[in-house]
């Protein structure tokens, strides 16, 4: 490392005798590196805020009994056979042995939650008014895990002991009901139940506050006629983006129904990935074109510079050492250019979010910032390659009686 | 003969090979130079003065015909071997005092050390101020080029020559772009160190009082060595 000071010295003081050029095309790197970090971090914090709110709401896996089918008798080789089918009406059903997969699930370390719920139809009646609702049956401090209900409670208690339950704040206005009062909750199953209103939640999302009813597993299983089964296992994961990939493991494993949100939401999933290809199409052609504003500074540099590079060379700098120069002038363009970038887009953020609509907040991460400085030094030294390659290869004669 | 530093033999070197407008401009050299030497090399324009100073300086190779620089064989040596050859036994003045713009004037002098051993440890500063001191410019030492006239660049540039201790010292007209006086004091400058510091010099010169003053004078005519004494 010692025979690399000599290049630095050199580097440092050819940049700063170029103190215009030096300063111009820092501001360019910049420019582009601050363009390409608050884009970014918009990307990212508009796409983070997105799937929050989407998944704020929803498991990221859902275990789900697999449809009934008709099995038809399987008949001999060479004969056809026409079928007049009808789907079977899928029935509420349990999943069987739902213990043990609970039980095994829970093992899984890419696993953050596993719940249990039953869920299943039923109709809210409140003197003359009748509301359709799905009953949830939920564990409490299992359910909490996937969806945080006391993160939306907006009146009442987050209860759901006996004959408690919890509604959405749309149902509540439709039945006009408040926290304390009864509703009748009819499943169909030859069974109605009156139950008292503990809580009343908004989960921001109007289909659901219109319908969900939070109810005890126990007691929506007798209410739904499931006693002791689950219909659905909702699940969450560490990192939401592997959920496909553990939706199909696991569905395997099961025999489940096995459904990812990313495939329950891939309308979703196709814009952010359209958003972040053109994002990273910005990125590229930004970081193309601080790549070529690099190089031309630095070939200029070189023409300026023969005269000076021949006398190197005359006083017994080798090839590679001048070759070390322009690349690490190069390296210095992306580097400062990306700290001063950095800086000026961690004002744009704070600008954003200050001043912005604020309809989300932008973070900036840290490894958005290290990325962004070691990939503008990077770029930089490629830059100067060919520039420096052309300063390394010049004829010290030539270059010496250069004016 | 053991104090010799430097030796050409049937050195030749054509320009354009291969090609209708080849041509050959040095018709094959032989020529000694030793520890002691303080030589001339004169010639008009276009007797091949300055391309036989750039091949003795490493800086281009001879066509045919070797170079023995301490007895070493050069010509098929790499770009790298001779230019640490270059940066250890060999110093360079070229008439445009050509120094580093950007650097000081001890700076300038150090360059061959760094370049050869990376940061300057005391001693090596130590050696760079003491040529300065030596070529009259200890009080200068922080200036930069431009702040210096042509006598004291040139002598900035005469320091920085020496600061490897080359066996050989190669000038190219070093005080043709100089008064006459500030010539004067560079050349008494050449002599000084070919007796203090063991070191071989090489003018090549146009001024015939100059090449007067030198112990040995080669005349080199239409690409040939007439009369070397």
């Amino acid at each position: 490392m010692n025979k690399l000071w000599t290049e630095w010295v050199i580097a440092i003081a050819f940049l700063r005798e170029g103190r215009m050029q030096t300063f111009m095309i820092t501001i360019g790197v910049a420019v582009g590196v601050a363009v390409i970090v608050f884009v970014s971090a918009l990307i990212q914090g508009l796409q983070a805020n997105v799937i929050e709110r989407t998944l704020g709401t929803q498991a990221h896996i859902r275990l789900l009994q697999p449809d009934e089918v008709n099995r038809l008798v399987p008949v001999p080789e060479g004969v056809v056979q026409f079928v007049n089918e009808d789907k079977r009406a899928q029935r509420l059903r349990s999943i069987n042995n739902w213990q043990q997969i609970v039980a095994a699930l829970d093992e899984r370390t890419e696993l953050t939650a596993v719940s249990p719920i039953v869920s299943g139809p039923a109709l809210v009646l409140r003197g003359e008014a009748i509301s359709s609702v799905a009953l949830v049956g939920i564990t409490l401090e299992r359910y909490q895990q996937i969806v945080p209900l006391q993160d939306y409670m907006v009146s009442g208690r987050l209860s759901i002991g006996a004959d408690e339950v919890l509604i959405g704040s749309q149902l509540a206005q439709d039945l006009g009901v408040r926290v304390g009062s009864k509703i009748r909750l009819d499943t169909g199953q030859q069974e109605s139940r009156v139950v008292n209103i503990a809580g009343i939640f908004e989960l921001g999302v109007r289909e659901l506050d219109a319908r969900y009813v939070y109810l005890d597993l126990r007691q929506a299983q007798s209410m739904l006629g499931l006693i002791g089964g689950v219909t659905v296992i909702d699940l969450r994961v560490a990192d939401i983006f592997t959920a496909e990939s553990i939706a199909q493991s696991i569905g395997r494993l099961t025999q489940l129904r096995s459904e990812s949100w990313i495939m329950t939401n891939s309308q979703l999933m196709n814009a952010l990935s359209a958003q972040s290809l053109s994002t990273n199409m910005i990125i590229v052609f930004v970081g193309i074109s601080v790549a070529f504003g690099i190089a031309s500074v630095l070939s200029v540099s070189v023409v300026q510079r023969t005269r000076e590079i021949g006398i190197l060379r005359a006083t017994g700098a080798s090839q590679q050492q001048i070759l070390r120069v322009f690349l690490l002038q190069g390296a210095l363009f992306g580097l400062f250019g990306s700290i001063f970038g950095v800086a000026a887009s961690y004002a744009l953020v704070w600008v954003f979010n200050t001043f912005g609509p604020g309809l989300f907040y932008i973070p900036v991460a840290q490894s958005l910032i290290v990325a962004a400085v070691s990939l503008a030094t990077i770029t930089g030294v490629i830059a100067a390659a060919i520039p420096a390659r052309r300063a390394a290869q010049l004829d010290p004669v030539e270059a010496i009686r250069y004016v | 003969m053991s104090n010799e530093i430097m030796r050409l033999k049937a050195l030749k070197k054509s320009y354009n090979i291969g090609m209708p407008n080849e041509v050959e401009v040095l018709h094959g050299i032989n020529l000694t130079l030793s520890v002691d030497d303080f030589t001339a090399l004169v010639g008009p324009s276009g007797s091949g003065k300055s391309t036989l100073l750039n091949i003795m300086g490493l800086l281009d190779q001879p066509t045919s015909g070797e170079l023995y620089l301490h007895g070493q064989a050069t010509s098929a040596m790499d770009d790298l071997e001779r230019t640490q050859l270059r940066g250890r036994a060999l110093g360079f003045v070229f008439q445009f005092h050509h120094l580093i713009q950007a650097f000081s004037a001890l700076d300038n002098v150090l360059m061959p050390l760094m370049l050869h051993q990376g940061k300057p440890d005391n001693e090596a500063r130590d050696r760079a101020r003491a040529l300065l001191a030596a070529v009259g410019l200890e009080k200068l030492s922080d200036r930069r080029p431009n702040q210096l006239s042509g006598g004291q660049q040139q002598r900035v540039a005469i320091a920085r020559a020496l600061a490897t201790n080359p066996a050989l010292l190669l000038a190219d007209e070093p005080t043709g772009n100089l008064d006459s006086k500030s010539a004067e004091e560079v050349f008494a400058l050449f002599r000084k160190i070919q007796s203090e510091h063991d070191c071989a010099v090489l003018l090549v010169t146009h001024d015939p009082r100059l090449s007067a003053q030198c112990d040995r004078t080669i005349n080199l005519v239409d690409g040939r060595i007439v009369d070397a004494l």
